[in-house]
């Protein structure tokens, strides 16, 4: 129990997706205006990284990895360098379902993540979480809350960065640093704070 | 009457046209540091107090003396005892100009110690200050805003984060970056969202973790070596420290953290002036409190943390300094009432949780902290959100 809880702890805080392996970045940055956004806007990511990592964690272990076929009689294939592919079809069809999903059933968050809802597919941090978890080595149940952690990881950078720019609207930046700039400055410094969990260890 | 008629003869060359117009932010700072300013505000709000934004900072820069004294105290309590281990009879560096004709280095003394403390703690107060006011007073001027006294607190309260031994490059480093990048850049005082003094911190803490962590820091004398009862504690080792040696203060570590009574003094003070929260200081005690019983409960083989009962959470590291001192800042704090006890229960959980859960990392209270800050809009946010809910159901 107490190795899931720290993977999961790690997965939030120490490796978070956003803000210790700074992936995912353009959805991080466009989509922090609002705090509502961002949550739904994490909540998505959640969901979609909670069932595509132990997903694409099955597909590697009893379709592409060596000698994973030997369940139909095949041990010396070896299908890994179809894995790019692989994931990327699965994170395409888990993310159609969710658009579905949510133009029947939220359609205000529907309309309010407007374009950036399918490029959840191409956001680094949902492929990432699933090499990563292949490249750890992770099983069944790690993966699940490898995925979920990092999820809940992302949603909680998003939160706060919205937040953090909600307050920002009444602070009086240089003229220079206004808009894009101030923002990446404020990315910094969360991490700063977020960073921090990993210390020396990493 | 001198003073003011001293300080009126010289305002016309501040005033605007007038030669030393580019330093007008540091006389109008100690004009209005020595008198009531006569002038109100032009904008709409209002409120009349004599408790102004000048006096707050005020009363809390002088109550953190309480823990600089205390501080340099138990600093110099431990030099003086490592250099009678050490068989030293002066200290190696410059300060043995003064420090051998003031005092004996006798640990028994009480005024050798506090002579050898502050002998480290005033000239790195001195270079934090005048390192960080430089760049104040330099946005102040370039920016057409005022200095502010909170940058008094900011100092006093930086300085006292840091080990008896840094260098004072490094403080100056530190303190450079949090009053520029932590502050200055979201346009001064009241407009930042994190403690600018924590955030030196922090980055000191991971530029140079040499310098800022490990075992050979905490007592300024060089090569030796003595871990802070937390580092021991993580290490599965005896603290090395009584319960009440801790609260008191005797016990290696950073200037103000050590003293969990002196900074108790000082939150009796902030508390009495109202002047901190104390929705937020107990926020953090429950936060703690509760997390750390959890711990208590669960139990662990192999990770000695999970042990620590609250009464020693209280005392050990920065978290009594830093839930006093430093999460109590009214700018990165949340606003809310309601807000405020959900942060300090953030940042009391996330104190713990730093400390027992991650191995690399001994102390956790700065972090917490700075996590703290971080969602401190949003607890804000939800919690508006909570009232606009109920209100509305009322209609």
């Amino acid at each position: 129990m107490e190795h899931y809880l720290s993977l999961f702890i790690r997965a939030i805080f120490i490796e978070n997706m956003a803000l210790a392996f700074f992936l995912g970045m353009c959805t991080f940055i466009a989509i922090s205006k609002k705090i509502t956004t961002s949550f739904g806007l994490g909540i998505a990511v959640v969901v979609v990284l909670g069932i595509t990592t132990p997903v694409n964690n099955l597909i590697y272990n009893y379709f592409l990895r060596e000698g994973a076929l030997a369940w139909a009689g095949l041990p010396d294939v070896d299908l890994s360098f179809l894995g790019l592919l692989a994931y990327i079809g699965v994170i395409a069809a888990m993310v159609q379902i969710l658009e579905m999903f949510l133009d029947r059933y939220v359609p205000v968050l529907y309309n309010a993540l407007g374009v950036f809802l399918p490029l959840i597919t191409v956001n680094c941090a949902i492929l990432g979480a699933s090499l990563l978890m292949i490249e750890r080595d992770l099983n069944f149940a790690e993966s699940t809350v490898f995925g979920l952690g990092a999820g809940v990881g992302w949603a909680l950078a998003i939160t706060a960065l919205a937040g953090v720019r909600e307050k920002l609207k009444y602070s009086d930046v240089p003229d220079g640093l206004r808009g894009l700039g101030i923002t990446f400055i404020s990315v910094g410094l969360i991490a700063l704070c977020f960073m921090s969990f990993g210390g020396i260890d990493i | 009457m001198g003073l003011r008629s001293f300080m009126d003869g010289i305002a016309p060359n501040f005033e605007k046209g007038g030669k030393l117009q580019a330093f007008y932010p540091v006389y109008e700072a100690i004009d209005t540091a020595l008198y009531t300013p006569s002038y109100t505000t032009g904008g709409a709000s209002h409120v009349r107090d004599h408790l102004n934004l000048k006096r707050i900072m005020m009363t809390v820069w002088l109550a953190a003396f309480i823990p600089v004294l205390v501080g340099s105290y138990f600093t110099g309590y431990y030099a003086n005892g490592a250099m009678a281990e050490l068989g030293m009879t002066s200290v190696d560096n410059w300060r043995s100009v003064f420090l051998d004709t003031l005092t004996a280095y006798n640990p028994a003394s009480v005024w050798d110690n506090v002579v050898h403390g502050l002998a480290y703690f005033i000239p790195l107060y001195i270079t934090v200050f005048v390192a960080g006011i430089i760049f104040e007073a330099w946005f102040a001027s370039k920016r057409g805003h005022e200095i502010n006294e909170g940058y008094f607190v900011t100092s006093i309260l930086f300085t006292l984060t840091l080990p008896a031994s840094t260098p004072l490059w490094m403080a100056a480093v530190g303190i450079i970056f949090g009053v520029v990048l932590g502050k200055e850049v979201f346009g001064g005082t009241g407009k930042n969202f994190l403690n600018p003094a924590l955030t030196g911190r922090a980055f000191l803490y991971f530029a140079y973790p040499a310098q800022m962590s490990g075992d050979a820091v905490w007592v300024a004398v060089d090569g030796y070596t003595r871990a802070t009862p937390l580092g021991n504690a993580a290490l599965g080792e005896d603290y090395g420290v009584s319960w009440f040696n801790a609260f008191v203060g005797n016990m290696p570590g950073s200037f103000g953290e050590t003293s969990t009574l002196a900074i108790l003094i000082a939150a009796c003070i902030l508390l009495a002036t109202r002047i901190a929260s104390w929705r937020v200081m107990l926020g953090v005690l429950l936060g703690m409190v509760a997390t750390a019983g959890l711990f208590n409960l669960i139990g662990s083989d192999d990770n000695p943390m999970f042990g620590m009962t609250p009464m020693w959470h209280l005392v050990l590291g920065g978290f009594a300094f830093g839930a006093v001192f430093m999460a109590t800042d009214p700018v990165s704090a949340a606003m809310t009432n309601r807000g405020r006890l959900f942060y300090g229960l953030l940042i009391g959980f996330m104190c713990v949780l730093i400390r027992v859960v991650n191995p690399a990392f001994p102390e956790g209270m700065m972090l917490a902290i700075l996590f703290g800050n971080l969602f401190a809009p949003l607890i804000d946010h939800s919690v508006v959100q909570g009232n606009i809910k109920r209100r509305l159901a009322r209609v």
